[in-house]
């Protein structure tokens, strides 16, 4: 298990790596970007992954591993590890979801390289940061050597392990709104051992009215098909009403009419959908709770 | 300008404090590979080579990392601290001490890994639950002990934060 | 001093802890070359052309050879335990040459200069292959559809081997039993899988070749070697470095082990091998995967009349070194620590398109004490009885043993020697405080959870025979060095040789030097498996330390001018007792003993006639979330009678270990194959082994109630008591909180989804 060999290019600033990366492509190179490495070293090592060239994104953390929030904006560069948003203050506050969800990612080894760029990039639809991302409707900034695009989380997943991401194509930011005041965010998920990729995966965020009924609502699966899914509109149905056990059970039961998980070696579609259909019913609680807990309903 | 390399490159690695030339390698070459098979750092152990086992883990820049999932030359400029350097004494430092005491290896295979797991959570709690433990060492398989005396002694060095067991 | 039962520490930690380890990988020497096996991508095909003419052309890459390029005929793994006529049909060669038979199977050699090349150069290796029809599944199916050709040339069909075992007139008590059950039963293929993989370097040196990696069973592997080579055995030295574990799966002979020494035969010049994680999962040995159909006859009290058993037992394609240990040692414990009245027990090993199997820890144990402890509950859940009370009602009673339960097993009759298996599962009880179980199950009811008390009983066997040597010598500096034929693979031999020689000798352990798995040292041996180190091995070198000791007391005796009578060891010297004055170190009785001319280095054999049975009770309480399935382990206690401990911590350690092997078994380690044979399970992504929050704490009750009478430690093994009931016990726990048995917890592993299933069952039962 060693990987098969490659040029190794260390670019010196995005430009540079951009340019790189678009010449190589151009002379039909079969080069790719390595972050973190946690997820295409593995591959690299098994020879699933055999690049001819790769170009070590590592060097431009200076420029691209940041967390800053601002209007209502936390943005985040691609080349921030895992275990700095874990023990982000800012991130704590901004977007306590994913403190919860670092702590689930792969164990503390794994969490000191991984990337957030490289987590959305890979498109393990299983995977903690994917699935947050497509909960809060984010946006990711690509950039090539000739322009840059915006996209949301419904264009850049296209199936497992696939985005729209180009061969020449960079993600230079990751952003998420910033949770609002009085706002409620949970993950439940369930997995074979402690750091696994979950079997299913639900992440749910709520806000309430004046009354304490369900005014926002943010819904969404991992899991439990080629992408992260979002269901938000099932729960949305039940906006102006009082989060009950009873509204949960309802939603999660709706919830898993829109899904159809394969069939694989760690659980069976049916078992998935019976996953999802708990954990659903216990995010939308729990949220509902953390919402109680901060408003002053 | 962006740096090339192909066949092979020279670079030189801080490893507990030392430096070492590694010369005329592949870019390729893991860096559990350029410790144990160029540096003669034996001590890191490689168990699967696909990040899932632990045995490979070592320190960089004093966060514990699976060295069969970085390359060499990525190491260069970082500050690497492998089980060889946990103590330069003839006596063996209060971990490595607790270890002996608890019984915490068996085959031993593991526990440069687990080493080095436990370096790092050690520095980052004063206090901790038999719980967090477990979690921090989540990273590091180990086929022989069951754990329990590893987690034994760790928690032997820290203020045992658990509650009483139910 | 160190004393025999002191909970000391291990003398081979501080070279662990420093990353000073010696294992196979740590091996280099001058020249070394990298050899790397090229496998068989399919389960089961016919071997066309073999193009490697683009991989020679690369440069680092110096030799490869083929199955064509070997002495022929091509060489064959003889078995080592347990074969028949039969059996030898189905040996495995060290490269395939006609036909491949199970993905992993290797096919080339390739030797380079580095592991990275070797694998560049392997990828441009090209074999033609044309795909067979692939037999997947054993049992009925594999032996009459006739789609399934018998695997190997003179075979009549996929089951090789036949055993049954009859004692009384079951057909008859079954017939006439006041209450009958017919269960089903599944172990799922899975395996020791060390974090070490394995290894190996071979070096020529003049006429002679030094291999470093064999372990476990040195002294055999090298007559193999020896005999596949057509080398004498003096010419082979074999040299144990340290090891990452074994568990019944590394040190067996396989193919490696003839083509690393012959491929540094063939280039003069040192050759490492070292399997990777993916190579490991497919071509070391599988254990474990048996069907078995149960059925029970027993009485209103729950009292056994009588159990028929037809095991079905998938033993990959080849037959390994290990010949038919597992299914004979599966039908001669299955009875257990119960006394039945009469046995009807058929096992049939059958032949499939998986890598081959072997012996895992618990080996035949693991699976029969799942099946009959499962098969216990269920006998009291029909009954409405409490399982505790079924088992109380069966266990042979202490004024029973011996007792023998007329079967065989490794060529012997199991006669169970000593031991109170009723006060062990009191022992249990209490501690676990099962009185209080039904409170605590309310408590749960409660949180919606639901809580199950499970307990499993069972015997064990150790001390294999047929014996072994230990010698000891005194050396000049007044330390000893003790050689043995054991095979160290991280139990903590080398700790408990010396903690057993010096405690005789009355000195430090740190100052007796083991001496181990070097077949230059160590001429014969026998090495280490089925727990039978502490017990031979270890009765061995205590005997030799007696013998010695008498030596050292009559050459202090004469040097102190005294009478041996008066001598006391203390401390590494010789004293005249009540006079602290009059003393003699053993550095000077060395010295002494060198000119009265008497002989300070001993060596004896300890024959172990029978083999030796501790036995014990696992015991699990969890709570059960009856909305994904997922249980967690509350409590788990093992109590566990060893005769006697050498080091109750080695022992201690020994039955956690296990046990979390036993967890892994029961819940989450699978080798699936789909059903053209590809093994699914081909990395740690999905070979799925338990870490540190899927282990519970686990309490262990040692008792020394029965020492054993076969050997002068009165020691019982202890490596594999931890692993064999833990299945049950969880199953079996998991039937509690349920509250419904049939059918349910009968196959392993026993994943959420599993449990999740049987929680549906059990609301359609309307309970
Ligand atoms: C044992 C183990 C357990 C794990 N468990 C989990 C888990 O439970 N949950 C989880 O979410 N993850 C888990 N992971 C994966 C981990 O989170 C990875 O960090 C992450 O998936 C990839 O990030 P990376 O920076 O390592 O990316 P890399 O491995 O460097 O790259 C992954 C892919 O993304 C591309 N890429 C990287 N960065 C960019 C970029 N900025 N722009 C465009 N393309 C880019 C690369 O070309 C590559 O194709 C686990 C990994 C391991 C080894
Ligand atoms: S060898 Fe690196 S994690 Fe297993
Ligand atoms: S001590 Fe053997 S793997 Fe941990």
């Amino acid at each position: 298990m060693k990987p098969a060999p490659f040029d190794y290019i260390v670019p010196q600033s995005l430009e540079e790596a951009l340019g790189l990366l678009h010449d190589l492509i151009a002379q039909g190179v079969d080069v790719k970007v390595i972050a973190g490495g946690q997820s295409l070293m593995p591959l690299m090592n098994m020879r699933l992954a055999t690049p001819a060239a790769l170009i070590d994104l590592e060097s431009l953390s200076g420029e691209l591993a940041y967390i800053e929030e601002g209007n209502g904006l936390l943005r985040v560069g691609p080349l921030t590890p895992h275990y700095r948003l874990e023990e982000s203050p800012v991130i704590a506050r901004a977007c306590p979801i994913i403190t919860e969800a670092e702590a689930l990612i792969g164990h503390p080894q794994i969490r000191s390289r991984g990337t957030i760029g490289g987590s959305l990039s890979h498109a393990d639809p299983s995977a903690e940061l994917p699935l947050i991302w497509t909960l809060l409707e984010g946006r990711a900034i690509l950039a090539t050597k000739t322009g840059q695009r915006v996209l949301r989380p419904q264009e850049f997943f296209i199936s497992y392990l696939m985005t729209a991401l180009a061969p020449d194509e960079i993600i230079t930011e990751v952003q998420l709104p910033v949770a609002l005041e009085g706002v409620g965010q949970a993950l439940e998920e369930f997995s074979p051992r402690h750091g696994d990729f979950a079997l299913a995966a639900v992440a749910c965020q709520v806000s309430l009215d004046e009354a304490g009924c369900l005014r926002g609502a943010r819904l969404a699966v991992g899991g439990a098909g080629p992408t992260p899914i979002d269901v938000s509109e099932v729960l949305e149905g039940y906006r102006g009403e009082a989060v009950t056990e009873k509204l949960a059970l309802a939603v999660a039961n709706q919830m898993v009419t829109h899904l159809d998980p394969p069939d694989d070696l760690h659980a069976s579609r049916e078992y998935r959908l019976n996953l999802v259909r708990e954990l659903g019913r216990r995010a939308i609680l729990k949220s509902y709770q953390r919402c109680l807990r901060t408003t002053d309903v | 300008m962006a740096e090339f390399n192909t066949k092979s490159m020279s670079y030189v690695l801080r490893v507990n404090g030392r430096e070492y030339p590694v010369t005329d390698v592949e870019p390729r070459m893991l860096l559990a590979d350029i410790l144990r098979d160029t540096l003669r750092l034996t001590g890191t152990h490689l168990g699967c080579e696909h990040g899932v086992c632990g045995a490979c883990t070592v320190l960089v820049d004093e966060r514990p990392v699976r060295s069969c999932l970085m390359l060499g030359v990525q190491a260069r400029g970082r500050n690497i601290e492998t089980v060889e350097g946990i103590s330069d004494t003839d006596s063996l430092s209060p971990l490595q001490e607790a270890f002996w005491e608890h019984h915490a290896l068996q085959c031993g295979f593991c526990t440069p890994g687990v080493l080095m797991t436990a370096q790092h959570f050690l520095k980052t709690h004063e206090r901790a639950t038999r719980q967090q433990v477990r979690e921090a060492l989540s990273g590091n398989l180990c086929r022989c002990t069951g754990y329990q005396p590893i987690v034994d002694a760790i928690l032997s060095l820290v203020e045992d934060a658990s509650g009483p067991t139910p | 001093m160190t004393r025999l039962g002191e909970s000391t520490r291990r003398v081979e930690d501080p070279r662990f802890l420093r990353g000073q380890g010696r294992f196979v990988a740590d091996i280099e020497f001058l020249g070394m070359l990298e050899g790397m096996v090229v496998r068989s991508p399919h389960a089961h095909a016919r071997i066309g052309r073999i193009n490697a003419a683009k991989a020679l052309r690369m440069p680092g890459v110096v030799a490869i050879w083929t199955a064509q390029d070997l002495p022929r005929p091509c060489p064959i793994i003889p078995p080592r335990l347990s074969s028949t006529p039969e059996l030898q049909l189905a040996l495995q060669p060290v490269l395939a040459e006609t036909i491949v038979r199970y993905v992993g199977e290797p096919v080339a050699l390739v030797v380079a200069t580095n592991r990275y090349v070797a694998e560049d150069a392997a990828a441009l290796i090209e074999v033609e292959y044309q795909p067979l029809p692939v037999v997947g599944e054993m049992g009925d199916g594999a032996v009459n559809d006739p789609v399934n050709d018998p695997l190997h040339p003179g075979m009549s069909d996929n089951v090789i081997y036949r055993r049954r075992f009859v004692k009384g007139d079951v057909e008859t008590v079954l017939q006439s039993a006041p209450h009958r059950l017919s269960l089903n039963f599944q172990v799922q293929r899975h395996s020791g899988v060390p974090l070490e993989t394995r290894g190996l370097v071979a070096r020529p040196i003049e006429d002679r070749i030094e291999v470093y990696g064999p372990t476990k069973v040195v002294h055999f592997n090298r007559s193999v070697l020896a005999q596949l080579l057509g080398w004498p055995i003096e010419r082979i030295r074999f040299i144990e470095p340290d090891v990452g574990g074994g568990f019944g799966i590394r040190g067996e002979f396989y193919p490696e082990d003839f083509l690393i020494p012959f491929a540094a035969l063939k280039l003069r010049c040192p050759v490492r091998w070292i399997e990777d994680r993916r190579e490991h999962l497919m071509s070391s040995n599988h254990s474990r995967q048996q069907d078995h159909s149960v059925q029970v006859g027993f009485s209103d009290e729950g009292r056994l009349l009588a159990l028929c058993d037809t095991i079905w037992v998938d033993s990959g394609a080849y037959v390994r070194t290990h010949g038919v240990t597992v299914p004979e040692l599966t039908q001669a414990m299955l009875p257990g620590p119960y006394d039945w009245p009469a046995l009807d027990i058929a096992v049939n090993v059958c032949l499939t398109n998986k890598t081959p199997t072997g012996t895992y820890r618990g080996p035949g144990r693991f699976e029969g004490t799942f099946v009959r402890e499962r098969t216990l509950d269920a006998i009291a859940n029909e009954l409405g009885l409490d399982p505790i009370r079924v088992r109380r009602v069966n266990l042979i009673p202490p004024e029973k043993l011996p007792y023998s339960n007329g079967l065989t097993a490794l060529g012997q009759e199991v006669v169970f020697d000593s031991g109170d298996y009723q006060a062990a599962l009191d022992r249990a009880l209490m501690e676990m405080n099962y009185t209080g179980f039904p409170d605590r199950r309310r408590e749960s009811a409660k949180l919606g959870r639901l809580r199950g008390f499970g307990v499993a009983c069972f015997v064990e066997k150790s001390g294999l025979g047929p014996w072994e040597t230990a010698r000891i010598a005194l050396l000049g500096d007044g330390k000893v060095a003790c050689f043995s034929g054991l095979a160290a693979l991280g139990q903590g031999t080398e700790t408990m040789l010396a903690q057993i020689v010096a405690s005789n000798l009355a000195m430090d352990m740190e100052d007796v030097l083991v001496v181990h798995g070097d077949t230059d040292s160590v001429p014969t041996g026998h090495g280490t498996f089925a727990s039978r180190g502490a017990v031979v091995g270890g009765t061995a070198a205590y005997r030799a330390a007696e013998v010695l000791k008498d030596r050292i007391i009559r050459v202090g005796a004469q040097a102190l001018e005294a009478h041996p009578d008066d001598m006391v060891l203390k401390e590494s010297a010789v004293f005249v007792r009540g006079v602290p004055a009059k003393k003699i170190s053993f550095a000077a009785i060395w010295a002494e003993a060198d000119r009265l001319g008497i002989e300070l280095d001993v060596e004896e054999r300890f024959e172990a006639q029978h083999m030796t049975y501790p036995y014990g009770v696992h015991c699990a309480e969890m709570e059960i979330d009856p909305l994904t399935g997922e249980f967690r382990v509350l409590r788990y206690g093992v109590a566990y009678d060893v005769g006697r401990a050498i080091n109750p911590a080695l022992v201690q350690g020994q039955i956690v270990g296990g046990v979390a092997q036993g967890i892994g078994g029961a819940w989450l380690e699978e080798l699936a194959y789909d059903s053209e044979g590809q093994l699914l399970s081909a990395s740690l992504m999905d070979y799925l082994l338990p870490g540190a929050p899927e282990v519970p704490d686990v309490e262990v009750w040692l008792t020394e109630d029965a020492p054993a009478p076969s050997n002068p430690l009165g020691t019982k093994g202890s490596g594999e008591g931890g692993v064999v009931g833990v299945a049950p016990a969880l199953a079996n726990a998991i039937v509690s909180a349920l509250g419904i048995s049939d059918q349910v917890a009968c196959q392993l592993p026993l994943t959420p989804e599993r449990v999740r299933t049987w929680v549906q069952l059990r609301k359609e039962g309307g309970l």
